[in-house]
């Protein structure tokens, strides 16, 4: 990895002329003790924490940032120009809230243009307490991340008392957390509960994103929407519903005890990202860390049964190992990059995942079939 | 599906460069022969084009990877049935060569050679491009899968207008149907208004289309690729900045798109792969879209079914090598077999994530032709285009408008004064950009300029935010802060000077000093996401780190030609990659510069190091600085890195070659001028004159007709040739082309003499090699739009003797090393010396290819002193080779078809014969002509009938039926050849000219106008207009058309077999 021409980078007042907003220096602080500078609110006056990742994709910052899964998480854009479009109103969020600790960007868009606006991203942020670094050199930051793979990092102002800021710094491994309590529904929800919908599924929220809702609300089914530890084999249902959600698999220890009773009742399952990790660990296989993850909008995947290719939208940092699969499973999907898995099946009975977004938002729709694929199941 | 087994391809170029179809083509089929041949397939070119890379073939080029037989042979029904006849190819490929190989596809088709020969047609089949070129089965098909596309009805009367538009709700587009450009079309608004204009519209056309108003919606293409397998994937969207309305071609585009949301961008592209499913695409197609801005609403506008400029541009923006890919694809290879060309690790079959932008602006010369229509809209009149790559909009955007090369810095120095800046913003003119930017300095706010161009608020912000920086700069004290500010606006150093009243050289040391330096960034197509070992580069000053180390090895640097426009076009990109080549096969680490996406200089094979970046001293000197250059090639890409060898050489960078100061002695008029007295060698006597009383008394002194030549400065005003006092008073006075600041040149114009030019190269001032070319037309018509002629076949070994040896006298006294080319005028045995270059010439592809030896080879290793000597034969060839100008006045409305001294033409072909007459017959209908029969329309000025009036007798005996205008009617009479009278089209009287050609009883049109002048107000000029704008065959010129009736009474071009340009030189 080259670090050369390092240079100061000056501050900016008067860079931002639509935005009534100060700026001062910031920077962002790697465990591994690489620093980053650049520009953050002037109100910004705390370290903020979180795991340091990068996303690839070129739009859908509303959707990437209202994931629950990037709980914990401070992502980083490759693209830019983030902002360009403003925020729309809530109805269009994948969750309630911004669910990542931080971004960091090369340009803070502020002259943001679309009929959906409300506001601009850093007043969003602003107003939802994110932390975020501008003027970054976010393609060097993504290089640094993919060399020695994602890790904690702290940002905080340039002149936060400088003297050994690095011992100071308290950071956490993400995957020492479980923060699936945090985004996952508390209470029980239902939808769709009509006449005409006979069969019911059970949505298991890990931190669903607003997306895969919708799309199972397409389906003329009732849904029962419950918390990742409510136990739902004693209930009737006709099939289960992983989702997606933040950090280790292996941390669902709930989720995966109670798949592993509703296995038994060889009902169709389905799961998506950290609801395949969750299968494949009730199911006997083991999960591992990824070194950098699979973040963006144009990840390549292969049906291995068909061979027919997709373009997917993904977010993990886990992923299947492949070796620890056990023989009445096989994999469906491939990632044609690393060869990685990206989804399994049983061999006999219904139960398939995969580990990436069929739902999209953002990303491509190539693979919402998979939904019809599921209903067809039931 | 199995790859196909295929052993001989046959590939369609697409001929001479034109508005609508430039240099991506090159390109495009570049990579074709490349992708093909390393699948180990035989390949055949067809494709007249002498000035592409893909014309040079096996035993031209050394690469492997060259089209192993190559045709330099007209794209036309006749030829390709010959050579399909001769070469019987498995399979064709009609996706590469633009429209022209499309089009001949269809027709080559629809008269059964294809089934006849038993040639398979590779990528998208026939049944689909005909569905994409048809706007009803078209719509049909897109129906099928209930994607909407601009709904339209036509219709021949005002009441089914009426409730026409009733359906499709006002406001509405109304257009003519089968009128030439878009006359009578027009916005609707209401029903009364539609009744008078519909009304109007009837009389003049049997049909009008009432069609839904898309005006104001967003612009967005996608490139796709799919194989034969379904695997679809979008390679890249791109948005254009000006809305519906605008030619995309004509539209500053940016990818990837910007204002859409992920729901717009994913919804328009599960669409595209939607629609190339199911009308099945296979190789590559693009999709083109209107959004509408308020409700996220769409129409599918149009589906190319082939390579395009757009996908040039694509594969540019990403990396991606679409072309290669599509080849591919098109012998079954499926999606994911292939490897991503960048990473060598990862998936071909996948979507580039940008970590950058890029914005492509049109270059246009419309300025170039006088009386033509300024506007731009729906039709395409740009004749290039430049891309910029940065890290933000306004630092690419300025980087953007310095690569157009029209003398402008920035976006704040427009050369020119634009008197109504709401109007041109409104109503587009080609400098609407610029148009933007004074108005915002003179306190125009966004909402205003949003209503007058409904460009993006996004957009217009951020063209904004460079004014305010330029306040910002003028206002504030100029630090570290202010500066870096300032080149990360994509601000240049001069312009920075200029507005803080200093020096470029100033800023720079003080850049320089401060450490503010522009950051080298990869293109690399996953953003940073898997390591790559790309060596396609640019720079940016939005960034903190460089990615990549200066090269182990000293490299040298090659400057490629910039945008392609007229006087500069896709014969300098050849010259940059045949340097380049040879360059790598010496063994030298070699970096490209350039900055137009139409080039095969840009594919980043053919360097070890290609900088996507403008062409400026300024950006040059950072790079060769970061490089550490062993030296810097100006003398491959034409004029613009010819004019940046001085400053670059002022300021200690090596230049290869000859010596800087020896270009400038050649290139400036005074300097070269006494260098000629000094020599002994005689010129047109010349003079700079600032007033118009000294350019009176210098063209009483010498003579008319005097040849007037603008200052460089002011490149907008034309050169011309002036007859007389008055015409002088005139064109001085309108074009206020002399003043004491802008001094124009004053030359005698010599009537009725030859020229000719030598291209060679030289080392240490000996000429190692040198060949003759003569031009077909008098003096009079610029070198670029000559017909030329190699070997000479008219001139009287005498003149060549001298020739030479006044070039021999030149090239010493300049002591040139490397390519040059000098132009004479010959009257009489005497030659008189038009001007030299001390760089590579339009016709350096041209003299190679013909006599078989690559000069750009030759002069690489002579300026590297690896050259062997040895003796060259060019010019007892036994055949002939013949270029031909191919111009491209259709597309600019108003414009006069008649070559003279300032350069019009946008391209070139060029053919080789047996013989003289084969070789200009067959070079003239490369450039798209063809004769349907034998009815030519005659009228020739003066006494220029008495030197084609043998060839009118030969043409009567041959049946040919003859019109002509009242004064060659009457001439011929007296020589006892019938003609059908035609009345001038200012008269009211029948048989009239403008009836005749408009209902196309004429074949072919000769019009040679008198020599003094010509004006749009001629009756001559509406003849030459008519006969454009009807796509009639027409000759303007007296040694063209004595040539021409030669060829058409004495050839019988059918018989004679068509033969390859392997085969011409073998013999």
């Amino acid at each position: 990895m080259i670090i050369n021409n390092i240079r100061d980078l000056p501050s900016r007042k008067g860079w931002y002329f639509f935005e009534n907003m100060e700026f001062i220096e910031s920077q962002l602080i790697l465990k591994k003790g690489i620093t980053f500078k650049g520009l953050s609110p002037s109100n910004q006056k705390e370290i903020y924490y979180g795991e340091v990742v990068f996303t690839t994709g070129m739009t859908g910052y509303i959707e990437t940032l209202t994931d629950p899964s990037y709980a914990g998480e401070i992502i980083t854009f490759t693209y830019p120009l983030i902002g360009n479009y403003g925020v729309p109103e809530k109805k269009y969020w994948e969750s309630e809230k911004i669910h990542v600790s931080g971004i960091i960007v090369s340009e803070a868009c502020t002259n943001w243009d679309h009929i959906n606006g409300k506001s601009s991203l850093l007043n969003w942020l602003e107003s939802q307490k994110v932390p975020i670094m501008t003027n970054v050199d976010t393609r060097e930051l993504t290089k640094q991340l993919r060399e020695y793979g994602v890790m904690p990092g702290a940002i905080l102002p340039t002149n936060y008392s400088s003297n050994s800021q690095n011992k100071k710094l308290n950071y956490t491994n993400l995957s020492d957390q479980n923060l699936i309590p945090e985004v996952s529904t508390k209470i029980k929800n239902i939808y769709n509960q009509k006449k005409s919908n006979n069969k019911t599924i059970i949505v298991v929220d890990c931190g669903i994103k607003n997306n895969i809702l919708r799309s199972l609300k397409e389906l003329p089914l009732t849904i029962h929407h419950v918390p990742y530890n409510y136990d739902y084999t004693q209930e009737k249902f006709d099939a289960v519903f992983l989702s997606n959600g933040p950090g280790d698999p292996k941390v669902c220890i709930e989720t995966i005890a109670i798949l592993k009773k509703a296995m038994k009742l060889e009902k169709p399952i389905f799961g998506i990202c950290l609801g395949s990790q969750i299968l494949a660990l009730a199911a006997g296989a083991d999960t591992y860390k990824l070194k950098y993850g699979h973040r963006g909008q144009n990840q390549p995947c292969r049906e291995e049964k068909t061979g027919k290719c997709f373009i997917t939208s993904q977010n993990h940092g886990y992923a299947v190992d492949e070796k620890t699969i056990p023989k009445d499973w096989y994999i469906n999907f491939r990632n044609l990059n690393d060869n990685s898995v990206e989804g399994i099946s049983h061999k006999t009975l219904p139960f398939f995942s995969v580990q990436f977004h069929p739902e999209a938002s953002p990303g491509p729709t190539d693979t919402k079939w998979l939904f019809e694929k599921f209903y067809d199941l039931i | 599906m199995n790859k196909l087994n295929i052993k001989k391809v046959l590939l369609l170029g697409s001929g001479g460069l034109r508005i609508g179809q430039a240099g991506e083509f090159d390109y495009s089929g570049s990579q074709a022969i490349k992708a093909l041949k390393e699948e180990g397939i035989h390949t055949v070119l067809i494709n007249p084009n002498i000035a592409t890379i893909q014309t040079d073939g096996q035993g031209f080029s050394k690469s492997k990877k060259a089209a192993d037989t190559v045709y330099l042979q007209p794209l036309n029904v006749q030829t390709v049935t010959k050579i399909i006849e001769k070469e019987k190819p498995d399979a064709i490929f009609l996706s590469f060569g633009g429209q022209t190989a499309l089009n001949l596809g269809l027709e080559l088709d629809e008269i059964g050679i294809f089934k006849k020969y038993n040639v398979k047609v590779l990528g998208t089949p026939i049944k689909t491009i005909r569905l994409t070129e048809d706007r009803e089965l078209f719509k049909q098909a897109l129906k099928e899968i209930d994607v909407k596309t601009a709904r339209s009805i036509a219709t021949d009367n005002i009441t089914e207008a009426i409730s026409a538009a009733k359906k499709i709700g006002y406001p509405i587009m109304m257009r003519s149907g089968y009128s030439l450009g878009g006359l009578g079309s027009g916005l609707i608004k209401t029903e009364e208004e539609l009744k008078i204009r519909a009304n109007e519209a009837l009389h003049q056309a049997p049909q009008i289309l009432i069609e839904e108003y898309l005006g104001g919606w967003k612009e967005v293409e996608y490139e796709i690729v799919r194989d034969s397998a379904d695997n679809v994937v979008t390679v890249c969207n791109m948005e254009n900045m000006d809305p519906m309305g605008i030619h995309t071609g004509e539209s500053i585009v940016v990818a990837p798109s910007q204002t859409l949301n992920n729901h717009e961008y994913h919804l328009l592209r599960e669409i595209a792969i939607k629609t190339a499913s199911h009308i099945g695409i296979i190789g590559e197609c693009n999709i083109q879209y209107a959004l509408n801005p308020e409700n996220g609403d769409y129409r599918v506008i149009e589906i190319n079914a082939r390579l395009s400029r757009s996908s040039a541009l694509a594969s540019k923006a990403t990396g991606y090598p679409l072309a290669f890919i599509a080849a591919k694809l098109g012998i079954n290879i499926r999606l994911d077999e292939i490897k991503n060309s960048v990473t060598q690790k990862t998936s071909a079959f996948f979507e580039p994530a940008l970590d950058y932008l890029v914005i492509k602006i049109p270059k246009w010369d419309i300025n170039k032709f006088k009386n033509a229509e300024q506007h731009i809209g729906s039709e395409m009149k740009s004749v290039g285009e430049v891309m910029a790559i940065g890290r933000s909009f306004p630092e690419t955007l300025q980087k953007a408008v310095r690569m157009l090369n029209i003398g402008t810095q920035g976006l704040n120095d427009y050369p020119y004064k634009i008197e109504n800046l709401k109007d041109e913003i409104e109503n587009p003119t080609f400098r609407r950009l610029f148009a933007i930017y004074q108005y915002f300095k003179k306190g125009a706010t966004v909402n205003e300029i949003f209503k007058l161009s409904k460009i993006n608020p996004w957009f217009l912000h951020h063209i904004y935010s460079i004014a305010q920086m330029e306040k910002n700069i003028t206002k504030n004290n100029l630090d570290k802060t202010t500066l870096q500010q300032a080149k990360q606006f994509g601000f240049s150093d001069k312009t920075i000077a200029k507005l803080k009243n200093t020096t470029e050289k100033e800023i720079r040391a003080k850049r320089i000093n401060l450490n503010i330096k522009p950051i080298i960034k990869q293109i690399d197509t996953l953003a940073g996401e898997f390591p790559a070992k790309t060596n396609y580069l640019y720079t940016t000053y939005n960034g903190q780190y460089h990615d990549i180390l200066r090269s182990k090895k000293k490299p040298i640097i090659v400057i490629g030609s910039g945008p392609y426009c007229i006087g500069s076009s896709v014969e300098f990109d050849w010259c940059a990659v045949n340097t380049a080549r040879t360059l790598k096969k010496l063994k030298e680490s070699t970096i490209i510069i350039n900055s137009n996406p139409e080039t095969v200089s840009t594919d980043y094979d053919e360097s070890d190091r290609l900088y996507f970046e403008e062409l400026t001293a300024e950006r040059i000197a950072d790079i060769a600085d970061f490089e550490n250059t062993k030296g810097i090639i100006v003398s491959v890409g034409g004029q613009i890195p010819n004019n940046i060898a001085l400053p670059l050489s002022k300021a200690g960078y090596p230049i290869l070659g000859t010596n800087a100061t020896s270009i400038d002695q050649a290139e400036d008029r005074q300097k070269f001028s006494s260098l000629l007295n000094k020599l002994n060698i005689d010129q047109p006597t010349w003079e700079e004159v600032s007033t118009l009383s000294k350019a009176r008394s210098f063209a009483e002194r010498i003579g008319y007709p005097v040849l007037v030549r603008p200052s460089y400065v002011l490149s907008g005003a034309a050169m011309n040739v002036i007859y007389d006092e008055s015409e002088l008073k005139n064109y001085l006075a309108n074009s206020a082309t002399v003043s004491p600041d802008h001094p124009a040149v004053l030359s005698k114009f010599i009537q009725n003499a030859k020229e000719l030019e030598v291209d060679g190269v030289a080392k240490q001032g000996q000429i190692i090699i040198e060949a003759i070319t003569e031009h077909v037309e008098n003096a009079g018509v610029h070198s670029g739009d000559a017909t030329i002629i190699l070997p000479p076949q008219r001139l009287y070994l005498e003149t060549i003797r001298r020739a030479k040896k006044l070039t021999a006298k030149i090239v010493k006294a300049l002591n040139i090393t490397g390519p040059f080319n000098i132009q004479f005028i010959a009257k009489d045995n005497w030659l008189k010396i038009i001007e030299c270059n001390v760089r590579a010439s339009r016709s350096f592809p041209f003299v190679s290819k013909v006599t078989n030896n690559n000069f750009i080879e030759i002069m690489t290793e002579v300026i590297l002193n690896k050259h062997k000597s040895k003796t060259y034969q060019t010019l007892e060839l036994d055949y002939v080779g013949v270029k031909t100008p191919q111009f491209s006045y259709s597309r600019l409305k108003g414009s006069d078809p008649v070559a003279h001294v300032e350069m019009a033409s946008t391209g070139e072909v060029a053919c080789i014969g047996d013989n003289y007459l084969e070789a200009f017959f067959t070079s003239w209908l490369s450039t798209e002509q063809s004769i349907s029969g034998k009815r030519i329309l005659l009228s020739i000025g003066d006494e220029k009938k008495n030197k084609l009036i043998n060839l009118i007798q030969a043409l009567d005996e041959q049946n040919w039926e003859i019109f002509a205008t009242e004064g060659t009617h009457k001439y011929l009479a007296e020589y006892g050849i019938a003609s059908t009278f035609l009345h001038k089209a200012s008269v009211d009287a029948s048989p009239n000219i403008t009836d005749t050609i408009e209902n196309k009883k004429i074949d072919l049109i000769l019009n040679i106008p008198r020599s003094n002048g010509t004006s749009n107000k001629t009756d001559g000029f509406k003849i030459r207009r008519l006969a454009i704008d009807h796509q009639i065959p027409l000759i303007t010129n007296l040694q063209i058309a004595q040539l021409f009736l030669r060829s058409i009474t004495e050839l019988k071009l059918e018989n004679v077999p068509v033969k390859s340009w392997q085969e011409f030189i073998k013999n």
